[in-house]
């Protein structure tokens, strides 16, 4: 029963252990699609221009 | 697993985003240049930009809506890289910023999902990115080159972002999950969005030749399957190196 409970255990501390990075990657994944492919500064837009074409990402 | 997905993604996305600027050069870049020169009214049938009106938008090159050389719009005060090495950096640094932003979306998908991949199972990842990200948006937002008609900005970010929440989404319950309800419910998600429909331009019409507008849709999707391929492959193959030794 012990063991049953450290298996248990066990198996959610591996899942926390991914579950955190991957959501902290899925994060700053989409902060820099958005930043650079979507965000509305003139600037921003003005550098990434070929870039939001080529990914045919919605521009202008 | 914090060092072996980070790494995994910046490696990958670093290596995609410089690899894929050198298709570009030869792909999309050489169509958007062309394209910004019907754009900038220096050839072709100047009656044909009176067209735009309410509710309707040229799409612009960038932000000079023409030549950088020459900053005679009204943008004259905004910055724009100069056409040439200096054009060619900020595409190259945005081009690696995108990858990196994919291959870390990719590759956190890898570490929850929890099975083996390498890099040929990465490949079929990075077509599933393909048919989510450009394949699926493509039928309601065809690639623009600059000079091309399109609605609302925002309206058409919008149903980007919904477009591939719900392929993503479609593709999940197809793959990950059995038997015939789940299929279904991956198709309705699939179609959804195109049978809402994304928001469209009033009229049609602008300065660029349907030919090289058609041309740059296909070299769009060309470079994103390539793009796709390439990030999934990479991903893979270094999720597999960094693989904790048992």
């Amino acid at each position: 029963m012990t063991q049953q409970n450290n298996q248990t255990l066990g198996t959610i501390g591996v899942k926390t252990q991914v579950a955190a990075p991957a959501l902290l990657a899925l994060l700053l994944g989409a902060f820099l699609i958005i930043g650079t492919g979507f965000a509305h500064s003139d600037a921003i837009h003005s550098a990434a221009h070929d870039s939001r074409h080529s990914f045919a990402f919605p521009c202008h | 697993m914090f060092r072996r997905i980070f790494a995994t993604a910046l490696i990958a996305g670093l290596l995609s985003g410089f690899g894929i600027s050198v298709v570009q050069e030869f792909t999309t870049t050489p169509i958007i240049i062309h394209a910004e020169k019907f754009e900038g009214g220096k050839v072709g049938d100047p009656q044909k930009q009176s067209l735009p009106h309410r509710g309707l938008k040229l799409i612009s090159p960038a932000l000079a809506h023409g030549d950088n050389s020459k900053k005679t719009h009204s943008d004259e005060g905004a910055w724009a890289p100069d056409d040439g090495i200096e054009r060619t950096l900020f595409t190259t640094i945005a081009n690696v910023l995108t990858g990196t932003g994919f291959a870390l979306i990719m590759v956190a998908c890898f570490a929850i999902a929890g099975s083996p991949i390498n890099g040929r199972t990465g490949v079929l990842w990075g077509l599933a990115g393909f048919g989510i990200i450009s394949l699926a948006p493509a039928l309601g937002l065809p690639p623009e080159v600059p000079g091309a008609m399109a609605a609302e900005l925002s309206g058409r970010q919008t149903w980007w972002f919904f477009c591939v929440a719900a392929t993503a989404a479609g593709l999940w319950c197809m793959i990950f999950r059995k038997g015939v309800p789940w299929a279904l419910a991956g198709i309705i998600l699939v179609a959804l969005p195109h049978l809402i429909g994304a928001p469209q331009p009033e009229r049609v019409g602008g300065p660029v030749p349907p030919e090289i507008a058609a041309h740059f849709v296909a070299a769009s999707l060309f470079t994103a399957a390539v793009f796709w391929c390439l990030t999934g492959w990479l991903a893979g193959t270094f999720w597999a190196r960094f693989a904790p030794e048992e």
